[in-house]
């Protein structure tokens, strides 16, 4: 089946139709709701499929359908849907993953009074993050992603009657729109420079030749070329959505949410679309690389983000005990590894994680999401333990997903989408701090992974929720068990043996020789973190839930700092925070006491002009003035029974004698 | 084309409506607010008609109307539509019912309340559309009339002290503007703002008044009609006498306040300010652009620290205001400069006038939604006095809801639009102004969600622990055809901006300075 680019807006449109319909659903609706977002996730993965069909005819085109939005002008604004291997994929894992997600919500969010709404949102969610996709203007995908926000706001605060998620909910849109800032700025720059938002355009996109000749060869502040100028831009964007540092801080947070949620939008895509938005822009993210003496290339930042964020994520993640928590900033420091990948040059690697890691995270939050379905909403790991025996399938997948997570060698996906991007890292010029980064990453990821399973699923039961856990219905573990199966065979369309899927991205990837050594290297450190973390947590089980951890036995105050996130809420509070609330104060104070007062100080001064020449009139001014001014009153007295009080009466007489009047005057006027 | 002075009818059929009210002494409240409803809707009406009538690729005023009024002062009753006008014609048309609506049920005094309602809108459509000085400035002051009594008669405790404070303030910078007018029309004999336009495109307006009064003389009256005008917007720091006025006003009366009103001020900026002085306009709009970002920063955080929610909402009303301001200042800063394109005008102009639109459509429902509040609880409107509303009542949750990412300008609903072509003009026009700028899209979407995340979240709380009501038939008659707008008018900008683009693509072209 093919599915050409004029056809392609179907793809998010019919999970928009399930929204609508799902918005339209009294409570009681459940199956219409969830059949309409099945149904509708199911048509779009068979509509992707056929998307990547027509794609794969020849993996180096950029098929594009534009269209005028509206007049502007002289010009107009104009939109456009993109099909390429890109697209293309990325859209069959969305759908894909999206429908095992909603799949397993039917069984996770059962008891929800609100389900059909849950539904709805899911839906909106998916036909937002399919518009990013399929975007061939910055703007669509900015609009796009705008509403991708305003779902996982939605989404983040479900269960807005607690504090703790509707504030998580705020925050998220508040930090990501931070980001959003300089995307818009971004987007503004390259509209003016370009004239134009289209990605490719018969020529004249702002990711074709001429535009991006044109962007290098100008200079900015500071001698920057304009192209880096607005790629650092739009990467602020990037980082806000993707939870780089240092705007990281909102994606733990988002865990409020229901898991599902956790699993589609905080793990698995939205999450991502950051890295999608750099790999889609990545001729402009990377045209300033031909000028060797430019003092800044825009890909070193994002490499170094990158970086910082693969290794922050992975240490905080060592000391946190929630076990959402610990997947959200695995999740934080895998983005890290994309965006470093992204820096470093290879965005195919990026790419390939971005699909790896989608499939397995989804695995190990839906997983959680039935170990904290089946333990009466226990997150705490040290409250669980020995969850393997009554939680037969949710452990096995589970632990698919920890190894492919971890980077376990051969079997599992992750192991060789991580494998591309340490290569990647490896062979970067610039610096090699970021790829000593990533090898410190994957030791603590294998650590913190083999931690969490050890707490959750080995030992005895340590509270009563885990005591009496059972395995969740087939409607969640099949979902799990599809995903394991994806997180295992999705690796082998990228080895260096077959890289097939590289090749598919960009046809012009040639994979370079040489990986024996550092595979080598990364598998020992995959070893050590594995074998590590069973040394600490395995061997010796923990008995009680209050136990102290055997870490924060040896070191108390690191483990909490680590715990407290290192402060990054408290500094942001301390600084950002402040700053904001002192400028509103003084704002609100400005309003009122220094315009309102100068306002008041005006008419005050008026009043007492008033006043003065009252006073010196009633001293100075005669008797035959009072004689006078008496004569007037009694006149006065007489006129002013014509003022009733009566409001009606004069307001029917202003309109009435102003109708009147321009009677007259027309009627005078025509003659 | 037809003979009926159609836009006479467009005016002064609400006046009528209004005497009408007056005359019928006996009317029960019921028919005075049916009577009114259908009055108010004539103009919705006859926009219909104009709307088949007009045709967008003519620039200039269209369905003219000019009558020698007083012919020895060579003052006209002249009237006119161009895609400006039409916008806020419409718009006019859309807010009244929809004000009046809600209004409905609390308001003692129907007759009166709906006579002063028509009175305020027929000046509102006056001012939309009077060509010639005269006549525009009577419909400007004659709106403060019903405004004034709907404020001080039905507003809350602090009405009078607000209703004067607003009249006062308003009426003190007219009187510059008025000043400034007869100095014009001395000068130059005319008071009609096309030839006064003509006299200044070809710089002999300038000679003109210099010849009359000396060579700073042009500047002085500038500063005469800035002023008027700028109280009227409010541009900031002319603000103060907004929040109180809005925040006391009844709930039908702020949404026409914000979603009318406020137009005025931006349109007589458009209209007279800005062709008939090019040339001081660009001289000044260095201090200016810094004056309209402190209303879009400043308005935005003095929003911030509101607790009463219709002083937190007429807040938002000047931050978003100022965005209209900001986008003309921006292109009368590039006029004559090289470098900006006109493309980078036509955004900013055209953003301009979807704003005014856009902004009218969502600020008139949030205030219609805390009005819903208000009636709910007797009168509470405290940002710290609800909880869970989302739980009490969800569909009017998910209608507010609609309107506040409206407002905050979320991609998908009619602000951005309006938004994003402000933000794109004034970037390339002067880009330093958009990036302060965007301090205030980030300060806007922290106090609106900080107002959804009070009242609406959480466990029910405060006012909203006894029983709520979810909305009610004749509340879904005020909510839905607005949001219903936002939602189409977001997809399909196209419908408003057909109206205008030609008239803004020839106001992008002839960026000149006399």
């Amino acid at each position: 089946m093919n599915l050409s680019v004029q056809y392609l807006w179907l793809i998010p449109a019919l999970p928009l139709l399930a929204a609508g319909i799902g918005a339209l659903t009294p409570r009681s609706g459940k199956a219409i709701a969830a059949g309409a977002t099945i149904g509708a996730m199911g048509l779009a993965f068979v509509l992707s499929c056929g998307a990547l069909v027509t794609a794969l005819k020849d993996p180096a085109a950029h098929l594009v359908a534009n269209f005028t939005w509206f007049e502007l002008g002289h010009s107009a604004v104009r939109l456009g849907w993109l099909l390429d291997p890109l697209t293309a994929l990325m859209c069959v894992m969305v759908t894909f993953v999206g429908l095992l997600i909603f799949i397993f919500s039917t069984g996770y969010m059962h008891e929800d009074a609100n389900f059909t709404r849950f539904f709805c949102f899911l839906s909106l969610f998916a036909a937002a993050m399919l518009g990013i996709l399929i975007a061939n203007s910055l703007l669509l995908l900015f609009i796009s992603w705008e509403l991708v926000g305003l779902a996982s706001y939605l989404l983040i605060g479900f269960w807005f009657h607690k504090p703790a998620a509707a504030a998580a909910a705020k925050k998220a849109f508040i930090t990501t729109r931070i980001g959003d800032l300089g995307f818009l700025l971004g987007m503004l720059w390259l509209s003016d420079a370009t004239g134009s938002l289209l990605f490719y355009d018969a020529g004249k996109g702002v990711l074709e030749t001429s535009a991006l000749t044109a962007l290098v060869t100008q200079t900015t502040v500071g001698g920057l070329a304009v192209s880096t100028a607005i790629g650092l831009l739009l990467f602020c964007g990037a980082a806000g959505k993707s939870g780089q540092f240092p705007l990281h801080v909102w994606l733990p947070d988002a865990m409020e949410g229901p898991t599902p949620v956790s699993a589609l939008i905080h793990a698995a895509t939205m999450v991502a679309a950051g890295v999608f938005l750099i790999a889609r822009v990545y001729p402009l993210m990377s045209a300033d690389q031909a000028i060797a003496t430019a003092p800044l290339h825009a890909l070193s930042v994002v490499a170094a983000i990158g970086a910082i964020t693969a290794l922050l994520g992975a240490v905080i993640a060592v000391a946190q005990n929630d076990i959402k928590r610990i997947l959200a900033f695995s999740t934080v420091s895998q983005l890290g590894y994309m965006m470093l990948a992204l820096g470093v040059g290879s965005w195919v690697a990026a790419i390939f994680h971005l699909l790896t890691h989608a499939f397995f995270k989804a695995l190990l939050f839906l997983a959680a999401g039935s170990v904290i379905h089946a333990a009466h909403h226990e997150q705490d790991i040290r409250q669980l333990g020995g969850l393997k025996g009554p939680l037969k399938v949710t452990f096995a997948t589970f632990a698919i997903g920890m190894m492919a997570l971890a980077g376990v060698p051969f079997v599992f996906s992750g192991f060789w989408s991580k494998e591309a991007i340490l290569h990647a890292a490896h062979g970067w010029n610039v610096s090699h701090l970021p790829f000593y980064a990533g090898l410190v990453a994957v030791v603590l990821t294998a650590f913190y992974m083999t931690r969490l399973v050890a707490e959750a699923f080995f030992g005895q039961a340590r509270s009563p929720a885990s005591e009496h856990a059972h395995e969740s219905p087939a409607v969640m573990t099949v979902p799990l068990v599809l995903l394991a199966i994806c997180a295992v065979l999705l690796g082998f369309l990228g080895t260096p043996y077959w890289p097939w899927l590289q090749h598919t991205l960009d046809p012009k990837f040639h994979s370079e020789p040489g990986g024996g050594g550092l595979m080598v290297t990364s598998i020992v450190l995959v070893a050590l973190g594995i074998g590590s973390g069973w040394a600490v947590y395995g061997r010796r089980l923990r008995a009680k839930a209050s136990a102290p951890d055997p870490i924060e036995a040896k070191v108390p105050d690191l483990f909490a700092a680590l715990a407290a996130r290192l402060g990054f809420d408290e500094l942001y509070a301390a600084t950002v925070g402040r700053l904001n609330t002192f400028l509103a104060d003084a704002a609100d104070v400005f309003d009122r006491y220094i315009w309102d007062g100068a306002v008041r100080l005006l008419a005050g001064l008026g009043q007492f002009t008033g006043n003065v020449t009252r006073e010196t009139d009633e001293n100075l001014v005669n008797g035959g003035f009072d004689a006078t001014s008496e004569q007037l009153k009694s006149t006065a007295k007489t006129y002013s029974r014509a003022q009733t009080g009566d409001t009606h009466g004069y307001l029917m007489l202003v309109a009435l004698g102003f109708v009147l009047l321009v009677l007259a005057v027309m009627l005078g006027g025509t003659r | 084309m037809s003979t009926l002075p159609l836009l006479s009818l467009v005016v002064f059929t609400p006046f009528a409506g209004a005497a009408g009210l007056g005359l019928l002494r006996g009317a029960s409240p019921a028919a005075s607010r049916a009577l009114a409803l259908i009055f108010s809707l004539s103009t919705l009406a006859l926009s219909l008609v104009l709307l088949g009538g007009f045709d967008p690729a003519r620039t200039a005023p269209q369905f003219v109307e000019r009558h020698a009024w007083i012919a020895a002062l060579n003052v006209n009753y002249s009237l006119g539509l161009d895609g400006l006008s039409l916008l806020l014609v419409l718009l006019t048309g859309i807010v009244t019912p929809v004000a009046l609506l809600a209004s409905a049920k609390a308001e003692r005094d129907s007759r009166l309340f709906g006579a002063l309602f028509l009175m305020l809108q027929g000046a509102a459509l006056g001012v939309f559309l009077a060509l010639d000085f005269f006549p525009w400035f009577l419909f400007w002051e004659l709106s403060l009339v019903p405004a004034f009594f709907l404020i001080k008669l039905w507003g809350g405790q602090g009405a009078t002290r607000a209703a004067y404070q607003f009249v006062i303030y308003t009426i003190g910078g007219s009187a510059f503007m008025l000043a400034g007018f007869a100095a014009l029309f001395v000068a130059t004999g005319t008071m009609d703002f096309n030839t006064l336009a003509q006299l200044a495109a070809d710089g002999s307006l300038a000679q003109k008044l210099a010849a009359f009064g000396g060579g700073n003389w042009t500047k002085v009256i500038f500063l005469g009609v800035l002023i008027g005008l700028a109280v009227k917007v409010p541009l900031w720091p002319f603000h103060t006498w907004l929040p109180p006025a809005y925040a006391e006003a009844p709930t039908g009366a702020s949404m026409f306040l914000t979603g009318v009103m406020s137009k005025m001020g931006v349109y007589g900026f458009l209209r007279i300010l800005w062709p008939i002085f090019p040339g001081p306009l660009h001289d000044a709009s260095c201090w200016l652009l810094a004056l309209a970002l402190g209303g879009v920063v400043l308005g935005a955080w003095s929003a911030m620290r509101q607790t009463d929610l219709k002083r937190m909402v007429a807040y938002s009303s000047i931050n978003h205001l100022s965005y209209c301001l900001l986008a003309l200042f921006a292109v009368s800063y590039a006029t004559g400069r090289a470098g900006p394109s006109s493309e980078a005008a036509a955004a900013a102009l055209s953003g301009t006038l979807l704003q005014m639109f856009n902004h009218g459509l969502s600020a008139a429902a949030l205030f219609a939604c805390v009005g819903m509040l208000e009636a709910r609880t007797g009168g509470k409107r405290g940002l710290h006095e609800f909880g869970g509303v989302r739980t009490a009542a969800p569909i009017f949750a998910g209608l507010c809801g609609v309107a506040m990412f409206s407002s905050l300008g979320l991609p998908g609903l009619n602000g951005f639009v309006g938004e994003f072509l402000i933000f794109r003009g004034v970037f390339g026009l002067n880009a330093w102004a958009a990036a302060i700028a965007c301090l205030g899209l980030l300060a806007t979407a922290l106090f609106l969600l900080t107002f959804w995340q009070r009242v609406f979240h959480g466990p029910r709380a405060g006012a909203t622990t006894g029983v709520f009501a979810d909305v009610q038939p004749g509340e879904y008659l005020t909510l839905v055809p607005l949001v219903a707008l936002m939602l189409v008018l977001g997809v399909a900008p196209h419908l408003l901006t057909r109206l205008i683009n030609p008239l803004v693509t020839a106001w992008a072209g002839h960026l000149t300075l006399p």
